[in-house]
């Protein structure tokens, strides 16, 4: 039974496997990273070697949320200090060309993090512009592919040697938990690099078959400034995402950070230049969606805009983008992913699965298990399973050993989850545990989940993009493939069967970009991620995410005298 | 060799002249039997040719049925040769497009198409195919008829090809691969290609029935159902093979027809919150409308094919003969309605005054008359707006002191004809070395160095297509690679090939039309992943 794995299960083999010697350690660390990987991804696991140290001689006062609503104790200092709050223009940091700034919070708390250059308009142009310049005249698309590929895996080697800062630094500007951000995160991050490393010299073009005489291909281009806006709840992933795929394919970038989070991608992208990365082909500019990211879907000399974020923001920006210069676009959006699970499931793994589906990272994830449909059979005792396992979920600071939980990112977000959970009491859904604020600090919320949640509730439609659980019965497949599919988002499924015939039929019938089938968000960087429906454009990741940064052109000559057709 | 020679017509008989095996290139210099007009005699058309066909199909074509429209309204379609009514056309708006997706909505969420084997749907399209080539010369003529284009390129080009398409694609539909992933952990993963749903396409006048091709192909290939909105100015061909696609046994439902007008029937469309996903062809300026639209609503992807202003570069070791011709047809091909034209002849200055003096005399020898007749190579425009936006750029063009070598007027009196015009001395900044004229004007620019002729061919917010002529191998590598154009013709031009990929780059437009390239816009990509127990091997 590898696949599914008690998250604070494995977090106790963590602790126990400390006393062990350094080779079954390891082999501990292995076999622990490969069970967690439906969580995440198991992709880490060679980096595992080296955060083994983080976790000696960490305090042990966790927090369950259930035991005790008490203050907080005093948040652990972040073994960082910020070095980089400036933009990242033409290779070097810089400030705002208005002067201004603005704070970035630590969610823990509310309170000041640090003062980051704050781009406009001006900015935009000024980053555009040495991105245009780096792609129109500059080595980077000039240089050999295996050369681009060189610069990644340098890259990813840096990251790796710096992976303590960098994952203090996400922890800090995020809430996310160190455990989660350190063992999964940025070992990813790695991952994601050295795989698109890896297809920078394997960007194929075909040759064509003609009906004459004439010799045909396709050249597959960079195709040109690529400007990509990432949101803060995996501020580094959905980099890696982004700024991989470009950077692959010879594109340079004008990246837009969230406002929420601008710090790890500062630190990341400095490193990038150390490895070699020639000014101007990866620009930062740190802000605000209606000042510096509209400003980068309007430009006009920007060729391609990635976003993830928001469905409503992703119809801005793919609006700004058609009156501008008809930049082709790609977005990944929200999701009200179903969970569903059938009635011969195991029980006890459908529920620590459903659990981590919709929990996880503080249930900020675009594909959250955000609707757990159960099979009425089993419903009764999948709930009470549900409300015990979301009781013992560990909330507290997120420096902190064997914390699930951290805060919410901000106070705007935690305003509008404690909105969604009163207007989930208000309809009759049955809360069966959670519903407020966890502490009296930050933006804390406890574990909450519903029952007896119905369709047309708010909390049923919505994404709400916080740890809120909303479990709601079937009886017929063929019931809960019309339910799952009445949603305006198809972002992702998941599906918890033994049965060959229903994981077949649910896995065609839902209209989902991705289908996990007893198991969740695993998120291997060859898996193709991307929505149906107002869940997005396009797919990242994969061989299917190089797609979005390629100019395909065919390439027709006319042949004398050939010697076959 | 016979279906080779004639399905060639269309584009490659015109660019080889010594391995021609051209039936209408032959045709248009030496078979002329006296009653062809040169433009240059400007004399006035004779009586028009009437068609040997009969217009079958006025109505909308929803859920298998030819129906009125819900407001009962008719439109005109008009004889571009003489602007006269050839028929009263059903007028689709709002509710019409309200009840051909619902059609379509329920033909994929219920119907036998999409949950027929690949196989059937395969046998499907290569009868129709069968169909179209059954009933070519019908075809042939309601297409002239209704766009004005020449009957033998029509007849011997464009249905051909149209036939063509669809047995490409008919072998498409059992070829849809997925992909078995690999992962990193105990997990099987695998990608299914599925049909996207309800596919709303909108398709223009210059080309109706290779468009229709170039859209219905792929879309049902895949498995997708469809709302189809022609252009006004020419629905007649579409109604016609839509009802042999019916005959070959496609089910109700999954092609339907609506004709009317962009404003109404075609933001309709756009906007509509059950379309899963929206192809258009037509001007940069309505594909910007279409894609708002789309995202407002529902964000349905959005495959564009917008306009063009493409160079036709014509270096100094080119042979001036073969390039005169092919840079000439380049241009003039269909009127000059091709958003592909190669309207921006760029000719090296040591072979430019020949150049000049040989496309003159090309154009004049350029025989314009009722696209009915034998041997004629040029027809009328399509319509009354469109033949005088022409010719508002040919006066542009003098007034902005280019060099009129000839043309620049209408030819006959009669219809939308127009003389095929040469402008020289054109420069850069002018209108007509900028917008898309779509018509018969050709604008020849004189450069000197390669980096100028690259820089200044990239020098525009299109990237459709470019034509380099030269016999240097480094010369065409070299262009061949600067130019930012979705299409590259080397010493050839509007070669259509079915498996050739055709987009832009730029305000071109977004995405890829024919070849494998097509398919990905009528898909959507799911990936599956599950969990493996003690699996042999990862």
């Amino acid at each position: 039974m590898l696949a599914v794995e008690d998250f604070s299960r494995a977090a106790t083999r963590r602790k126990n496997s400390r006393n062990l010697g350094l080779t079954s350690l390891i082999s501990q660390e292995i076999m622990a990273a490969r069970r967690m990987s439906s969580l995440l991804s198991s992709s880490y696991a060679p980096a595992l070697l080296r955060s083994l140290d983080r976790y000696s001689g960490r305090g042990t006062g966790i927090t369950r949320f259930s035991t005790t609503a008490a203050a907080l104790e005093e948040p652990i200092v972040p073994p960082v200090t910020v070095e980089y709050n400036k933009l990242l223009i033409n290779g070097q940091f810089v400030d705002a060309a208005s002067g201004k700034t603005f704070p970035t919070l630590d969610p823990r708390t509310g309170e000041l993090i640090t003062h980051v250059a704050e781009g406009d308009i001006e900015d935009v142009n000024r980053a555009v512009s040495a991105a245009r310049k780096a792609f129109d005249e500059g080595p980077w698309p000039r240089m050999t592919a295996y050369e681009r590929s060189r610069i990644l895996y340098r890259f990813a080697d840096l990251v790796e040697k710096h992976a303590d800062e960098i994952t203090a630094l996400e922890v800090w500007d995020n809430g996310k938990p160190y455990d989660q951000a350190a063992r999964h995160e940025i070992p990813l991050f790695i991952r994601l690099f050295r795989y698109y490393a890896g297809w920078a010299d394997k960007i194929h073009g075909l040759t064509i078959q003609a009906d004459g005489p004439y010799h045909v291909q396709t050249l597959h281009e960079p195709i040109g400034v690529a400007a990509q806006i990432i949101p803060w709840n995996f501020p580094l992933l959905i980099y890696a995402w982004k700024v991989g795929a470009a950077l692959a394919c010879g594109n340079t970038i004008v990246l837009k950070t969230a406002e929420q989070t601008p710090l790890s991608a500062l630190y990341v992208s400095n490193l990038f230049h150390e490895a070699g990365l020639p000014p101007g082909v990866l620009n930062i500019v740190s802000g605000f969606g209606p000042s510096a990211g509209a400003a980068l879907a309007s430009h006009m000399e920007v060729d391609k805009l990635a976003f993830t974020g928001s469905t409503a923001t992703g119809q801005i920006v793919l609006g700004l983008a058609a009156k501008s210069n008809l930049k082709p676009v790609t977005l990944e959006l929200g999701g009200k992913s179903p969970f569903i699970v059938c009635e011969d499931a195991n029980v006890d793994e459908a529920v620590e699965l459903a659990h981590n589906a919709l929990f996880y990272n503080q249930g900020q994830c675009c594909c959250a298990g955000s609707r757990t449909y159960v099979h009425e059979h089993v419903y009764d005792e999948f709930v009470e399973k549900a409300k015990t396992r979301a009781l013992q979920r560990v909330v507290g600071d997120p420096f902190k050993e064997g914390v699930e939980q951290g805060p919410q990112i901000d106070s705007q977000q935690f305003k509008k989850i404690l909105k969604y959970i009163r207007s989930g009491v208000e309809n009759g859904a049955t809360l069966e545990t959670g519903g407020e604020r966890f502490g009296s600090e930050g933006y804390y919320v406890q574990p909450t989940v519903f029952s007896n949640v119905q369709d047309n509730m708010l909390i049923a439609k919505d994404e709400i993009f916080g740890p809120v659980q909303s479990i709601l019965k079937f009886k017929e497949i063929d019931e809960v493939i019309r339910r799952s599919n009445a949603s305006q988002f198809g972002l992702a499924a998941g599906v918890f069967t033994q049965n060959l015939d229903t994981a077949n039929t649910l896995t065609r019938a839902l209209k989902a970009g991705t289908v996990w089938i007893n198991c969740f968000d695993v998120f291997d960087a060859a898996i193709p991620i991307g929505g149906y429906k107002m869940s997005g454009h396009g797919r990242e990741k994969g061989v299917y995410g190089l797609n979005s940064y390629l100019q395909v052109k065919a390439v027709v000559t006319h042949l004398k005298n050939p010697a076959w057709l | 060799m016979a279906a080779r020679r004639i399905s060639g017509v269309l584009h490659r008989s015109f660019s080889i002249r010594p391995l021609s095996s051209s039936i209408v290139s032959r045709g248009k210099t030496s078979n002329l039997d006296g009653k062809l007009r040169r433009f240059g005699t400007a004399a006035v058309l004779e009586e028009p040719i009437t068609p040997s066909v009969r217009v079958n199909y006025t109505q909308l074509l929803i859920d298998g049925k030819f129906v009125d429209s819900a407001s009962g309204k008719t439109f005109p379609t008009l004889d571009p040769r003489t602007g006269e009514v050839i028929a009263h056309i059903a007028e689709g708006d709002a509710e019409d497009i309200n009840r051909a997706v619902s059609a379509a909505r329920k033909a994929f969420d219920e119907g036998p198409w999409p949950k027929m084997t690949a196989y059937e749907r395969s046998c499907i399209l290569l009868r129709f195919a069968d169909l179209i080539e059954k009933h070519n010369d019908d075809i042939a003529a309601l297409e002239t008829w209704d766009n004005g284009k020449t009957y033998e390129q029509a007849a011997k080009g464009e249905i051909p090809m149209l036939t063509r398409l669809f047995r490409y694609y008919a072998g498409w539909a059992d070829k849809i691969h997925g992909l078995t992933v690999p992962a990193d952990g105990p997990y099987h993963v695998q990608t299914l290609h599925e049909p996207i749903g309800v596919c709303g396409q909108i398709i223009p006048w210059n080309f109706p029935l290779l468009m229709f091709a170039w859209k219905v192909g792929p879309a049902l290939a895949c498995g997708n159902t469809i709302v189809l909105k022609t252009a006004e100015q020419t629905p007649l061909t579409a109604l016609y093979v839509a009802q042999l696609l019916l005959e070959a046994g496609l089910p109700p439902g999954v092609l339907n027809i609506v004709s009317g007008f962009g404003p109404t029937a075609g933001a309709a469309l756009a906007s509509h919150m059950d379309v899963d996903k929206i192809a258009f062809t037509g001007s940069t300026e309505t594909g910007k409308i279409v894609q708002e639209l789309a995202a407002k609503s529902n964000l349905k992807p959005c495959t564009l094919e917008l306009g063009g202003k493409s160079p036709f570069i014509i270096c100094e070791d080119a042979d001036i003969d073969e390039a005169v011709e092919l840079a000439h047809f380049a241009l003039f091909f269909n009127q000059g309605q091709c958003c592909c034209a190669g309207s921006r002849t760029f000719v090296h200055e040591r072979v430019y005054d020949e150049f000049i003096e040989k496309s003159r005399a090309r154009a004049q020898s350029r025989t314009v008359g009722d696209p009915f007749q034998q041997g004629i190579e040029q027809g009328p425009q399509i319509d009354s707006e469109q033949f005088q936006k022409i010719l508002r750029y040919i006066k542009s063009g003098v007034e902005s002191n280019a060099t009129l070598e000839c043309g620049g007027d209408r030819f006959g009196s009669k219809g939308f004809y127009i003389q095929p015009t040469v402008f020289s001395n054109v420069k850069d900044d002018m209108l007509i070395a900028q917008d898309e004229i779509f018509g018969p004007v050709q604008s020849i620019l004189k450069f000197k160095e390669t980096d100028d002729v690259i820089r200044r061919a990239n020098a525009t917010r299109y990237g459709l297509a470019a034509g380099v002529f030269t016999k240097n191998i480094d010369t065409a590598n070299r262009l061949t690679r600067a130019l930012r154009a979705g299409t590259i013709w080397v010493n050839c031009f509007d070669v259509f090939d079915a498996a050739i990929p055709f987009g832009g780059y730029k305000m071109s437009g977004i995405g890829r039309e024919k070849g494998v390239y097509s398919l990905n816009n009528y898909l959507q990509v799911k990936a599956v992943v599950t969990a493996l127990k003690n699996p042999a091997w990862l």
